[in-house]
């Protein structure tokens, strides 16, 4: 359209009080929004990456804590005696640094209280009794809690939702489908306390009912509770995935003569299977770092074991004990949380990174 | 007169009915061959939308039939019921007679497993499954067969690329993704995997519009082979290809047959303006 006939922008011969917007203006405010946007994308990468830092200098601290015990000997009346005093050092020294036994002014040398493969290979876990000597930090004890109630969990969680999920998205008539999946939604939601409260008031006397060997805190409470909190995390992931499969596949199969049920199983399914390998591990990553439910029914007492009817301690119920105990001073029993806490980020962080590296590499590109 | 197999057919299949048997193609087409599929004031609807209104058809055995007409005409609807792909929508529903010479396809008896070995179907866009090429043709034989020797299997699948013109290219890769061929070549997977089960009609719904020329005519070559042995319905929107690959023609608009016969007097000497019209292009 020429000039001299648009409606508001008149030539400019013409007096005319329209003009275009100043370029700059515009220029300056995209870049002020970009920024913005960029800023608040960033903030959740620094907030990972200040967690990340915290906890490995937290957990280098409770490696190099300072704690020694004073081995001196003196003669007394002709016999040998071990001084045996707990040098505690709350003035800052580190591993290497001399201190003085305040009993009997002996010199020491502090040695790392822990070292990083006692506390990788170690299998007892007892900082809060006995003497200060006689401490064992030994993670496995408390993964070994971990594994067995993410166990049960997955249990739990992996064939119901996988079933849920099939049912949902290959059988469902859309009415039921509009009902069955906000409940599940619902189930999502429930704050996992309840879970947990759940668990230690009927699943664990059910239990008790069917079996007495189980404790009154127990992992098979614990497992089961979280593996119905991780049920609808599978199906709705597992869902997504057998959805993602082109219908196209389906009538391919259909027109074969295959059934609904061989068309889920032997089509749908295996065409899906990275997203659904992929929603395994994101669930399991889920469970391991479950927290509430496990401090409120596994029990507290970690010991290496893999029987599902004694009470348990796993990471996570270690690291609430230590958050919320009367551990007021800093000392090695408390910074042993870090070290846990190391541990558990690692694990969790490669399981969703090898969750997205199946989900990516296994991926089968449809036209 | 059709009791002598082809010779490539695996020995252990022999039980197989009436779809493995080979015809001479210049005795069949010289006797008036019998009718496949029979149709009779066959109407269908989706919910309360009216598809297809008062089809009377009749399709012969060891022919191809293509159905023409513009885009939402019907064809595509008509095809799937004839293997009863319709029955997944909750809202589609027909009447009226749809036959095969021993089943009545639209009854609620029949049963739909059973029909859809008997009827094989070729989609729009090629479909293979994610699978290795060998597993995809294994797929059918796999489902409906029982005791079936890994040599058998060898053979069937051999014999069911052999037949789709699809062994040569892909003999040495039977273990290797479908998805790594291309275009031409997954759709005759597709009519591999189709045949593979023994069908004794193949329904092609547009089975060329995704390919490119040079495929399209190695389907074509491959349907004018296969009419040997199959009863073939090819729904296409390409007047060419009907008039290229098809012994009958339909031609559908708006959910009725305008006009159906032979399909060189369809596009010589249509009795129908509409269908005239259409067949030189001045709509559709």
């Amino acid at each position: 359209m020429a000039t001299s006939e648009h409606p508001i922008l008149k030539p400019f011969e013409t007096n005319c009080k329209f003009g275009f917007r100043s370029l700059s203006g515009i220029y300056a405010r995209e870049w002020g929004v970009k920024s913005l946007l960029a800023a608040c994308a960033l903030l959740s990468v620094l907030t990972t990456l200040a967690i990340v830092v915290v906890l490995f200098t937290e957990a280098t601290r409770f490696f190099h804590a300072d704690r020694v015990v004073c081995d001196a000997v003196t003669l007394q009346d002709g016999e040998r005696v071990v001084c045996d005093t707990y040098v505690a050092t709350s003035t800052g020294e580190t591993a290497g640094d001399v201190v003085t036994c305040p009993a009997c002014e002996a010199s020491h040398t502090l040695p790392a209280a822990v070292t990083f493969v006692d506390f990788m290979t170690g299998t007892e876990w007892n900082p809060l009794i006995g003497k200060e000597t006689d401490k064992k930090f030994g993670v496995w004890a408390l993964i070994s809690g971990t594994l067995i109630v993410s166990l049960i969990a997955m249990l739990v969680a992996i064939p119901l939702g996988m079933i849920t999920a099939i049912y949902l998205s290959e059988y469902a008539h859309p009415r039921v489908r509009s009902i069955l999946k906000p409940t599940l939604e619902v189930l999502a939601g429930i704050p996992t306390v309840v879970y947990g409260f759940f668990a230690l008031m009927v699943i664990t006397p059910g239990l008790q009912f069917f079996h007495d060997g189980f404790s009154t805190f127990n992992a098979t409470a614990a497992g089961l509770a979280v593996g119905i909190l991780c049920l609808p995390i599978v199906s709705s992931l597992v869902e997504d995935a057998l959805q993602a499969v082109p219908r196209s596949l389906r009538e391919g199969g259909y027109g074969m003569g295959a059934t609904k049920f061989e068309v889920s199983t032997k089509i749908v399914v295996p065409a899906a299977l990275s997203g659904i390998m992929s929603a395994f591990l994101l669930a399991v990553s889920r469970t391991v770092g479950e927290t509430m439910i496990v401090a409120l029914a596994a029990g507290s007492r970690p010991h290496l074991t893999m029987d599902p009817r004694d009470d348990t301690q796993t990471m996570t119920g270690w690291m609430v004990q230590m958050a919320l105990g009367d551990n007021s001073n800093f000392d090695m029993t408390y910074l042993s949380m870090y070290a846990v806490a190391t541990v558990l980020f690692v694990i969790t962080m490669s399981l969703t990174i090898s969750g997205n590296v199946v989900r990516n590499r296994f991926r089968e590109e449809y036209q | 007169m059709n009791t002598q197999t082809t010779p490539e057919k695996p020995a252990s299949l022999s039980k197989r009915p009436t779809g493995f048997m080979a015809v001479d193609t210049e005795t069949a087409s010289a006797i008036e061959p019998a009718t496949m599929i029979e149709m009779d004031a066959f109407s269908a609807w989706y919910g309360d939308f009216q598809a297809l209104d008062n089809l009377d058809l009749e399709i012969p055995e060891k022919r191809v039939t293509a159905f023409i007409g513009p885009s939402g005409c019907g064809k595509s609807t008509l095809l799937k019921w004839i293997n009863r792909m319709n029955d997944v929508i909750p809202t589609a529903h027909a009447a009226g007679h749809l036959c095969l010479p021993d089943i009545d396809i639209l009854s609620r008896t029949t049963d739909v497993v059973a029909l859809r070995r008997r009827i094989g179907m070729v989609f729009q866009k090629p479909n293979p499954f994610p699978k290795s090429i060998y597993d995809n043709i294994a797929f059918g034989p796999r489902l409906h067969y029982t005791g079936l020797r890994r040599s058998d299997l060898d053979n069937l699948v051999e014999w069911s690329l052999k037949k789709a013109a699809l062994w040569d290219e892909v003999k040495d890769r039977l273990n290797q993704s479908a998805l790594g061929l291309s275009g031409g070549q997954q759709q005759r997977l597709c009519i591999a995997r189709a045949i593979s089960i023994g069908p004794e009609i193949l329904l092609m719904d547009e089975p060329c519009s995704a390919l490119d020329p040079a495929s399209t005519s190695r389907i074509e070559d491959l349907i004018f082979e296969l009419r040997k042995q199959y009863t073939i319905v090819i729904v296409t929107h390409n007047m060419q290809q009907a008039a290229r690959c098809s012994d009958q023609t339909a031609f559908f608009f708006e959910g009725r047959i305008i006009e159906a016969g032979p399909t060189r007097e369809l596009f010589t000497r249509p009795r129908e303006k509409q269908t005239e019209d259409y067949v030189t292009g001045k709509f559709g």
